[in-house]
């Protein structure tokens, strides 16, 4: 009997972490003003991935952002403000809401948002022009949003 | 050279880039004469359904380097030109069960002069929105007794340019009020609908970001006045329906077919921004 009751507490330990440790899309909480103050994976983001993310994949930064840290990167875009120094203006959490859906700080912003999978208007299956079926993935993945961030709370005001 | 030097020298060449990038922004200040001899009217007043947004209006040409510019300064040095040549030559050529060519009723060509600059519009008949395209399908299978022509194959869209090469150097005109109306709403919903997973509208890049750089691409207001326009890119005459297709491919979103009634609507609402400005197929673009 408590052997029972050890294994379910057990059981639903494991069970509630292995849950935290990933926040879902849907599940991110963020604050009134954006923000989302909790890791999206509980695991530190890697800064070099980070600045991968910058110019490639589904991160492509760098063609809406100018980033004077990486100027080996062609053709920095000048949609968005430069990135340089966003680590000295925005906090961790800050810049996570703002990654991971920059609407909710900046209401109507034209940066997509980053971890979402609800809510689009005739959703593609990537760049194939054909419609999406099954599960949506967001453009990034929860380590891929702290990896940015880490990258970018380095961008520090000279 | 010593090495330190060489570095001083590259990094300087690379903010000297930086600045001719910079320096970028908004359209040129050149202007083009096609031949010699035709004005092209590549800038002007917004027309009033825009007042709200733009005072200005610019034709893409204006946001292109003097490489790509050039080539459409002479006919000679214009690819989409060969296109236009071979559409000239099926202008004249029977075809279909009937034996008519287009020539057989219209006489020549440039009796098509002033037709361009109104289209798409809405045919009082059928009360359908009708575009070039579907104006010359028309002719082929109810008139010639011939196959209708792809969309955005050489063959239509060379006989697009033709017809609409009659009336380069006139301002664009199309309709937007009485029966184009509702049309041209849907069109309008959908240049301010943002679509896809990068949940992107063609305001978005075209009206609040021209002039802007984004990454290797000098945005322009995204008017449609050169179309067809040769495209180096994809090396052919491309039609406007084609490159809405492929803008709202890169959004992730599932687009909308050539030759659907949605694209219809949408081209009737994107010519209507570019009311003043000379048509210029074929244009050459990036």
């Amino acid at each position: 009997m408590n052997k029972t009751l050890g294994a379910i507490a057990a059981a639903t330990v494991l069970g509630t972490a292995a849950w935290a440790e990933t926040v879902a899309p849907t599940a991110v909480a963020y604050d009134d003003y954006g923000a989302v103050e909790a890791s999206l994976t509980g695991t530190p983001g890697d800064v070099e991935n980070g600045a991968v993310l910058m110019n490639k994949g589904a991160g492509n930064c760098v063609a809406c952002h100018q980033i004077g840290a990486l100027p080996e990167l062609a053709f920095q875009g000048e949609i968005g403000p430069a990135l340089d120094g966003a680590g000295s203006r925005w906090t961790e959490a800050e810049l996570r809401g703002i990654v991971a859906n920059a609407k909710k700080t900046f209401e109507g912003t034209m940066m997509p948002s980053f971890y979402k999978t609800e809510g689009f208007v005739r959703l593609g299956n990537a760049y194939t022009g054909k419609a999406h079926e099954g599960d949506v993935a967001p453009l990034l993945t929860a380590q891929d949003v702290e990896d940015v961030v880490a990258f970018l709370m380095t961008l520090k005001d000279e | 050279m010593n090495k330190a030097s060489k570095s001083a020298s590259y990094i300087a060449l690379v903010a000297a880039s930086a600045f001719a990038v910079a320096a970028h922004a908004g359209p040129d200040e050149d202007s083009l004469t096609i031949n010699g001899e035709t004005e092209i009217v590549t800038e002007t007043a917004a027309p009033d359904h825009l007042s709200d947004v733009f005072d200005t209006i610019y034709s893409g040409w204006r946001f292109r380097t003097d490489e790509t510019q050039s080539l459409e300064m002479d006919d000679f040095d214009n690819p989409g030109m060969l296109t236009v040549d071979a559409a000239m030559e099926a202008y004249a050529t029977a075809e279909g069960t009937v034996g008519e060519s287009c020539q057989g009723c219209h006489e020549g060509v440039e009796t098509f002069a002033g037709l361009t600059p109104t289209m798409p519009k809405v045919d009082e008949e059928t009360g359908k929105l009708v575009t070039m395209e579907d104006a010359i399908n028309d002719c082929r299978t109810e008139r010639m007794g011939a196959d209708a022509w792809k969309w955005s194959g050489d063959d239509m869209q060379g006989m697009v340019a033709l017809i609409g090469l009659q009336s380069r150097g006139m301002p664009m005109n199309v309709a937007i009020d009485g029966p184009a109306a509702p049309f041209w709403e849907q069109g309008k919903e959908m240049y301010y609908t943002r679509y896809g997973q990068l949940e992107l509208s063609c305001a978005n890049c075209h009206e609040d970001n021209y002039g802007n750089m984004i990454r290797a691409d000098h945005l322009s207001q995204g008017q449609t006045n050169g179309f067809p326009t040769y495209r180096l890119k994809q090396a052919k005459l491309i039609s406007k329906h084609n490159r809405f297709r492929g803008c709202i491919r890169d959004t992730r979103a599932e687009t909308f077919a050539e030759g659907s009634d949605e694209f219809r609507a949408l081209e009737l609402y994107v010519a209507s921004r570019g009311n003043g400005l000379s048509v210029e197929t074929p244009a050459v673009r990036q």
